[in-house]
């Protein structure tokens, strides 16, 4: 089984409608499973319309309760609490936002008065879709942990396409390149960079393959979006080949991405367009490289 | 007035937003106006406003290094760590410091005071001037997984001391996690860009609920590339009671602009007027004089 992760470093650049597309594809062919990784804003579920069959509370941070009754009011914990999670004024409180779940708080309260309790951060599901099963989450609201819970996704995936035998794990993963995106291509026999033609798009691009590069995953380059800025284009190019990196795709701009994304579903599944079409050729360009590797 | 530009989704368009508030606010000359690239990630607002940069701080994060002469193995380190940064294995302590979150537990309760802890480097502040406006950012080095101490630090620095009438816009990361909510807290407005898209529409629905719910800040929207999609960010908004602040219409012409790293109020002179709206909208929320 391969492990493919759609990623980005900007957000925005269109990983969904790329991870939409190619799950329409290879689902033609051969059997997957889907993972969405970007659980802070989750949105491949969008576009596949998911059954959900399983869904699961995720409490991947816990944090400091104060019990009223109990504390002196000392004001030790706000001393050892190093995330200004703790305000003692007349009595000590937690901000359960602040609060980084590390206990320090606990270890110095002479009175015993604080106890760490569990915090709902999200929930995960296991889903039917008409391209094979969604493994997906929503992280609650400004929680934390949002890479623990990007792993948990990805291993409830993976064991599943283990045992059903799936040819290819599909990962949509999150912008950026710190936790969620590391946890998201970590174990990636591939990360495929979707990214624009612009300074920025080259700025973030450079970022993320040198994290890539660090973990030790092989990158190959979709841009998207190829005909807005032919200069940004070749810088793109020339940064892919002074990294050693293939450009697997090149995916022009065209309106049908939007109204693919307005009626839900992936523009391949629109019929033949421009950006289908260069998604087609992309989906062949990575199969055939799967299928020689 | 500190007003956090932040979205949800990627790639809506937070960075234009706040360079062209930059801009506008830098160019009446009024108030001291300071743009913070929260976004440690991925920075991208000096792309376009290409600040002179005059200092540059490593930022780091203390983490535990054991004094193996010290140390008698006794695992309180390991038990009292909650992010298993430390492990004892045959009576040795062995540390992962990328784990570590800096509390400094196990240094606090070592019992042979065996440990000290040391700073690890996670990314750099760096701080300058582009024009009139007072630049910082804050980069998280490569293979480097928390952004969030990075993004308190960078905030710490460069709103430490800045008068009451300053105008101070912080360019969020995407997403609705934890680096998010450092950016925001303490703001005095949240205001989120969207897209008119589904896509747009299920973060921002999101990102209200963080900053709005959670937080208890006054949010506003900026829907950008007005006219593309369909009419769902529009009647969220409606129902929520969300204002929507401005809409920047589908321009090929921004993005040309974006895509050069041409500052897009710069070469679209009519983007300007606006942008001096959704500025006087702000300060009118935050209780500011115009």
């Amino acid at each position: 089984m391969k492990q493919w992760v759609v990623l980005s470093g900007k957000g925005g650049t269109g990983k969904t409608t790329v991870a939409a597309a190619l799950a329409h594809l290879a689902a033609q062919e051969l059997r997957l499973v889907l993972a969405d990784a970007d659980v802070d804003a989750a949105n491949l579920e969008l576009l596949t319309a998911p059954q959900v069959q399983e869904a699961h509370q995720f409490s991947g941070a816990r944090v400091a309760a104060i019990d009223a009754s109990r504390c002196t009011g000392c004001g030790l914990c706000a001393g050892a609490c190093r995330f200004s999670a703790v305000v003692c004024e007349g009595g000590c409180r937690v901000d359960a936002i602040a609060c980084e779940g590390c206990a320090a708080c606990t270890y110095v309260c002479p009175a015993q008065a604080i106890a760490m309790v569990d915090w709902p951060s999200g929930e995960w599901f296991r889903s039917d879709t008409r391209f094979g099963p969604l493994f997906h989450a929503r992280l609650f609201a400004g929680q934390e942990n949002s890479g623990k819970l990007v792993t948990q996704v990805k291993q409830s995936a993976r064991l599943l396409a283990r045992q059903d035998g799936a040819d290819l794990l599909l990962v949509d993963g999150p912008p950026g390149i710190g936790c969620p995106a590391i946890a998201a291509m970590s174990g990636a026999d591939l990360a495929l960079m979707v990214v624009e033609p612009s300074v920025s798009g080259v700025h973030d691009l450079r970022r993320i393959l040198a994290t890539a590069r660090h973990f030790g995953v092989q990158a190959a380059i979709c841009l998207n979006k190829a005909d807005i800025n032919p200069a940004q284009a070749a810088a793109i190019a020339g940064v892919g080949a002074a990294e050693g990196v293939p450009v697997v795709g090149l995916v022009p701009f065209d309106r049908a991405v939007v109204e693919a994304l307005v009626q839900r579903r992936p523009v391949t599944e629109q019929g033949p367009g421009a950006a289908a079409d260069a998604l087609r050729g992309l989906w062949e360009a990575l199969r055939t490289s799967m299928l020689s590797a | 007035m500190i007003v956090a530009i932040a979205s949800g989704k990627g790639g809506t368009g937070k960075t234009l937003v706040a360079t062209g508030l930059a801009w506008v606010a830098g160019a009446s000359g009024r108030a001291e106006v300071h743009l913070v690239d929260c976004d440690v990630e991925e920075p991208n607002a000096h792309l376009f406003l290409r600040p002179q940069i005059t200092s540059s701080e490593e930022v780091t994060l203390p983490v535990p290094q054991v004094d193996g002469g010290r140390c008698d193995g006794c695992g309180r380190c390991a038990q009292v760590c909650a992010f298993h940064a430390l492990a004892v294995v045959r009576g040795r302590v062995l540390v992962f410091p990328e784990l570590c979150h800096g509390c400094g537990s196990c240094a606090r309760q070592c019992p042979c005071g065996a440990i000290r802890e040391v700073p690890k480097r996670l990314g750099r502040v760096e701080r300058g001037r582009a024009g009139g406006i007072h630049f910082a950012q804050g980069i998280l080095d490569v293979g480097e997984a928390m952004a969030t101490p990075v993004i308190r630090q960078l905030k710490r620095m460069a709103l430490a001391g800045i008068p009451e009438t300053a105008l101070a816009l912080l360019d969020a990361p995407p997403g609705n996690a934890c680096p998010v909510v450092e950016t925001l807290r303490g703001s005095d407005f949240a205001l989120l860009v969207t897209e008119p898209t589904p896509f747009g529409l299920h973060d921002l629905q999101i990102a209200v609920q963080v900053a709005r719910e959670e937080l208890g800040l006054p949010v506003g929207v900026v829907v950008n590339r007005d006219g593309v999609g369909d009419g769902g960010v529009d009647r969220f908004c409606t129902s929520a009671s969300v204002p929507i602040l401005l809409r920047i219409p589908f321009d090929r012409r921004i993005a040309e602009a974006y895509s050069a790293g041409t500052l897009w109020v710069d070469a679209l002179p009519e983007y300007r007027e606006p942008l001096r709206g959704l500025l006087s909208k702000l300060k009118a929320s935050c209780g500011v004089a115009p």
